[in-house]
């Protein structure tokens, strides 16, 4: 098996028993970016010198036993929403084209402090609006299915990279699906913990209320390890919860006897792809040939998400992109008259027109006279979108559905038609309202070639029991077709797409 | 589309959120912008009477940090990606009261 | 016939609160300090910072509502101002308008016509934002975030006043409940309080009210009263000509004694108020009130009844001692020193006060400690040094807080009470002033001061007077 073909554990594992070193890893990794970063465009920036030190520093501290966790010396890609110190953090926006923090992420230090190598920071639809990674002011990415198709969004860089194998593991930040679509479209695993689970410090906010950081990665057990990492109690976040149970491996577990799955049959409506349902739906079978109880049921309220989502997380990005105005970093315009010229010249060039809709509509909501109408009207939603889960959760363990109604659509279809493209949000949006967990396991590839996800939502604070139901649904489906091997293939110019088989 | 966004209220938003749009750009507002509330009035059809409006999921309270200074002099870092700096400030456009 | 206006004004006063840090962040709050300094990425906006609210400026908050007999908000929250202002690092302010801390509280002050109360309307917590340097050089302005995130309450008060005397003693009852809690200076010259006056005037008799504006840069009592009286003078005019007031919000220039309407900012005044979601509620309860409750200092009333039972002083300078805590305590520190509270009452009162005046301080500046007044109380007690060298110590004292036994030893200004020393000081003088001693047995009472002084000078300051006065006596 190459380097490259080892999920990130097994490679923790090579790594401490000293089959592979750091260097042969980020090394590989590296030479995979400068194959098919020109196909794909999963990266902003690489850090080619960074990485490269950083091995070396890995490794030494290794051999010392000074780092002993299960992902000492992996090589991981950032989402380019989460500040690194010392390394370009755009949110693929020109208005932070140049920006360079002096400080990481929590989420970041947390993956440094358990000896991560960062390859780089990855492309996303910029300031994380969007569900394709097509408005990203660097370009798309390709999906390395198909590049054809778009990776999903707006974590598509990171889902990508993990799929072309240019990392290992990535990080993403969800605040509306942004994980788990992305990890749907590209076949890989993506996870959305509880809302407070993750710091948010240094994640450059687009919602505040439903913006949680979160790993894109091979397999199950990857998921659980790289959480328990990301997990952790942030005195510099006031949102963030103390917890306790995030010994997240701890549910690796083959057992799903007795575990009680709802299938909201509000998900399987209209709109809903066929190929998508059935490898959803046969998935919910393999769990319940395990013993799970699967049942139909009603969620309700599902097609009111999306208005409340939108109209939240407008608002609340609307004011937190208010700090961009070419004052303390960023881009500013080059000619100007007067101060207020020179806030909006730089905002309207620097941002891209997804973000400025939403900027515009956001202001719009909470603006003298709609602000009842419209924000606080939306918050009493959620308070009753929060309460259908809540009745959902006390008659079940979990809840199984699809992550996105269709598979990666193509390249420069969704954007035309934003209201269709916010649409293709119904499955997931929800869950962050919510503030719940969610993680999404590859479950099927459909005839034209493209992956299928299966989400699978706990109640607050229960990723054990959605790990241990993917953990098992995983062990049963066996190798997701075409994973490592396909991305190997694919990376070297080989045919996309046909060469992928149907999935059981 | 039941929501006709007049220019007044794009003029008025590109004023609140500090944007500029061309005129094309200001159609195109007005048009998304009707189409996005159309589907917000959705929400409308919804009966929250006597519910609450959520800002947070869980009722977290009490968040506190004590009164011990942390932070010493961090000026280079504050000021290293300014577009504009002078004497150790930020300088902008001339303000006026 | 005049019509008679009647004037009715409604206060915002802005309070820095005396905490170290920020509101949000840990950065110091300590005033001076080169631009820029004290800042860290919370208080200057940067992409993914987060605030966490400083627990002591709850509590200062609700000590100032508790002292100002407010209800306390129990639930509260903080809520963005979104405007775009470059000292404003997020171009918004993190404020509360939905769920203030502190409501519906009254403040009671002492007006020409008898005792008054001055409702409060609310108090909320906020954070403040940096200053705005203009450069003339290059045109431009340079903003400097060391104030940004200084944690302020705001004190809104009901539009129950009705002329400058009656604000000016709302600024005074709040200044001096605010200082002896500790919770600021308010020294309205270095902006730590600043207060923004509403203003409308109305016909007598009238009980709508009419338009009102704001005025803002009044950096003193006496530029509040200024403004005051000329604003009324002004909207009256306007009234008279058949023309309207306007609402809006005026600067005033002390210099020339006259506001004008500020330059709108291009802002539509909509600040989109709603929940800030990176923070999260506050839940006070009762046991969190009573222990701030219990916190509380002794306020000033209080005080003053208690120095007239335990100290028996008179009235005229219980007041005068209790107007500034801080003299409050330097005097009952030095009377637990020992010394005499009239005596210390007395240094406090002539020459404290005297020398405060002629330097133009406040008595939060006080630099001298209660050892060191007790130690000088003492020297003067026992006669071992003279009142005029006691005056001199006490203002070197004042100047650098010296400990007066050592300056006293080190300057060598012990009275000398050595009898026969002084004789034969006495007799030189005598001998030496032929001319002042004939007066004197001649009659006039007065040259004996004469050769008292002479007396004094020979012994370089340094003797009793009164025993000089009666060896004179003695020997003439």
């Amino acid at each position: 098996m190459s380097i490259l073909d080892k999920t990130a554990a097994e490679l923790g594992a090579a790594i401490k028993n000293g089959e592979v070193t750091v260097m042969q890893a980020v090394e590989a990794s590296l030479s995979r970016i400068e194959e098919s970063e020109s196909l794909y465009n999963c990266y902003v920036t690489v850090d080619r010198e960074g990485a490269l030190a950083k091995a070396r520093e890995i490794q030494k501290k290794i051999d010392q036993g000074i780092l002993t966790g299960p992902l000492a010396g992996v090589p991981a890609a950032i989402k380019d929403n989460l500040c690194t110190r010392g390394l370009l953090t755009t949110c693929s926006s020109r208005i932070l084209g140049n920006f360079v923090p002096a400080y990481s992420a929590q989420a970041v230090l947390n993956l440094e402090r358990a000896g991560a190598v960062i390859l780089g920071k990855t492309n996303m639809d910029e300031f994380a609006m969007g569900s394709t990674t097509e408005t990203s002011a660097f370009g798309e990415t390709k999906n390395p299915w198909n590049p054809g198709h778009v990776p999903g969004g707006s974590s598509g860089g990171s889902a990508a990279a993990v799929a072309a194998g240019e990392c290992f593991y990535a990080l993403g930040s969800d605040t509306g699906g942004s994980i788990r679509q992305p990890a749907s479209f590209c076949g890989v695993v993506g996870m959305k913990p509880t809302y407070g689970t993750v710091s948010r410090y240094g994640l450059i906010a687009y919602g505040s209320s439903l913006d949680q950081i979160g790993p894109l990665c091979k397999d199950v057990r990857d998921c659980a390890t790289i959480m328990e990492i990301l997990a952790s109690h942030d005195p510099k976040d006031s949102t963030s919860i103390k917890r306790d149970d995030t010994d997240f491996t701890g549910a690796l577990v083959e057992d799903v006897k007795g575990l009680r799955i709802g299938i909201p049959g509000d998900y399987f409506g209209e709109g809903l792809d066929l190929e998508v349902k059935e490898a959803v739906l046969g998935a919910a079978k393999v769990l319940e040939e395990r013993g799970a109880l699967v049942e139909e049921f009603d969620l309700s309220l599902v097609e009111y998400a999306i208005p409340a989502y939108y109209t939240i997380a407008a608002a609340e990005a609307s004011s937190n992109l208010e700090r961009f105005d070419g004052i303390k970093y960023g881009y500013r315009t080059e000619s100007y008259r007067g101060l207020h010229n020179m806030y909006k010249k730089s905002r309207s060039e620097g941002f891209g027109p997804e973000v400025k809709r939403r900027i515009m509509l956001g202001s719009f909501v909470l603006s003298s006279g709609y602000y009842d109408a419209y924000y606080l009207k939306a918050l009493r939603v959620k308070a009753l979108i929060k309460k259908a889960f809540d009745n959902a959760f006390a008659k079940y363990d979990m809840i199984l559905g699809p992550v996105a109604p269709t598979t990666a659509p193509r390249l420069g279809e969704s954007l035309s038609d934003p209201i269709k493209m916010y649409l293709g949000d119904i499955y997931t949006i929800s869950v962050n309202l919510a503030g719940l967990p969610g993680l999404s396991v590859p479950c099927g590839i459909d005839s034209r070639g493209l992956p299928i996800g299966l989400q699978l939502i706990g109640d607050c604070f229960q990723e054990k029991k959605l790990i241990r139901a993917a953990y098992t649904y995983e062990k049963a489906r066996g190798k997701f077709a075409g994973s490592m091997e396909h991305a190997g293939g694919r990376a070297s110019g080989g045919k996309a797409g046909s060469d992928a088989g149907k999935e059981a | 589309m039941a929501n006709i966004i007049s220019d007044e209220t794009i003029e008025y938003v590109g004023i609140l959120a500090k944007l500029e749009l061309t005129d094309e750009e200001k159609e195109q507002a007005k048009k998304d912008m009707g189409s996005m509330l159309d589907y917000i009035d959705k929400l409308g059809e919804l009966d929250t009477r006597g519910v609450e409006p959520m800002s947070h999921v869980f009722p977290v309270n009490n968040v506190f940090r004590e009164d011990v200074v942390t932070n010493g002099d961090e000026r280079e870092a504050i000021l290293k990606n300014a577009p504009e700096e002078k004497n150790g400030m930020f300088a902008v456009p001339r303000t006026f009261e | 016939m005049e019509k008679q206006y009647e004037t009715v004004i409604g206060l915002e006063v802005h309070v820095e609160l005396a905490t170290k840090t920020k509101i949000f962040c840990g950065c110091s709050t300590a005033f001076g300090g080169e631009p820029n300094t004290h800042t860290c990425p919370v208080c200057t906006g940067m992409p993914g910072s987060l605030p966490v609210l400083n627990k002591r400026v709850l509590e200062y908050a609700v000590a100032v509502g508790l002292a100002t007999n407010c209800e306390i908000t129990q639930y509260c929250k903080f809520d963005r101002k979104n405007y775009f202002y470059p000292d404003n690092p997020q171009n918004y302010q993190i404020s509360q308008l939905y769920l203030p801390i502190c409501r519906n509280g009254k403040v009671e002050i002492e007006t020409e016509n008898g005792k008054k109360l001055v409702g409060i309307h609310e108090i909320h917590m906020e954070e403040d934002a940096g200053k705005l340097i203009h450069d003339e050089w290059d045109d431009c302005s340079l903003v400097d975030y060391n104030r940004s995130g200084v944690p302020l309450i705001e004190i809104v008060s009901e539009p129950d006043m009705r002329s400058a005397q009656e604000v000016i003693a709302y600024l005074e009852k709040l200044r001096m409940t605010i200082q002896y809690l500790g919770a600021s200076d308010c020294k309205l010259q270095e902006g730590s309080m600043r207060a923004d006056v509403n203003l409308s005037v109305r016909e007598a008799g009238e009980e709508r009210f009419g338009t009102r504006t704001e005025m803002k840069n009044l950096n003193s009592f006496k530029a509040i009263a200024r403004a005051i009286e000329g604003e009324r003078e002004r909207q009256i005019d306007l009234l008279e000509a058949g023309q309207k007031v306007i609402q809006e919000t005026r600067r005033w220039d002390d210099a020339k004694g006259e506001s004008y309407a500020m330059r709108s900012k291009e802002d539509a005044q909509d600040y989109r108020y709603f929940p800030d979601p990176d923070l999260v509620p506050v839940v006070l309860d009762q046991a969190f009130l009573d222990e701030v409750r219990a916190k509380q200092p002794e306020f000033r009333e209080d005080k003053m009844a208690r120095y007239r039972r335990e100290f028996d002083l008179p009235d005229y300078d219980i007041d005068i001692i209790t107007a500034s805590k801080r003299m409050a305590d330097l005097f009952e520190a030095t009377v637990a020193l020992g010394a005499q509270p009239k005596k210390v009452s007395n240094w406090l009162m002539v020459e404290t006060l005297r020398l405060l005046k002629e330097k133009e301080m406040d008595p939060e500046d006080i630099r001298f400690s209660p050892e060191h007044l007790a130690k000088l109380i003492s020297l003067a007690d026992s006669k071992a040094v003279n009142s005029s060298v006691a005056k001199e110590v006490f203002e070197e004292m004042f100047e650098s807080d010296i400990d007066p036994e050592k300056y006293v030893e080190e300057k060598g200004l012990k009275t000398v009470n050595d009898e026969s020393a002084l004789r034969r000081a006495v007799e030189k003088v005598i001998a030496d002033n032929p001319q002042s001693v004939t007066d004197y047995r001649g009659g006039k009472e007065k040259a004996i001061g004469f050769l008292v002084g002479q007396t004094m000078k020979a012994m370089k300051g340094k003797a009793d007077p009164g025993m000089v006065n009666q060896l004179l006596k003695e020997l003439l």
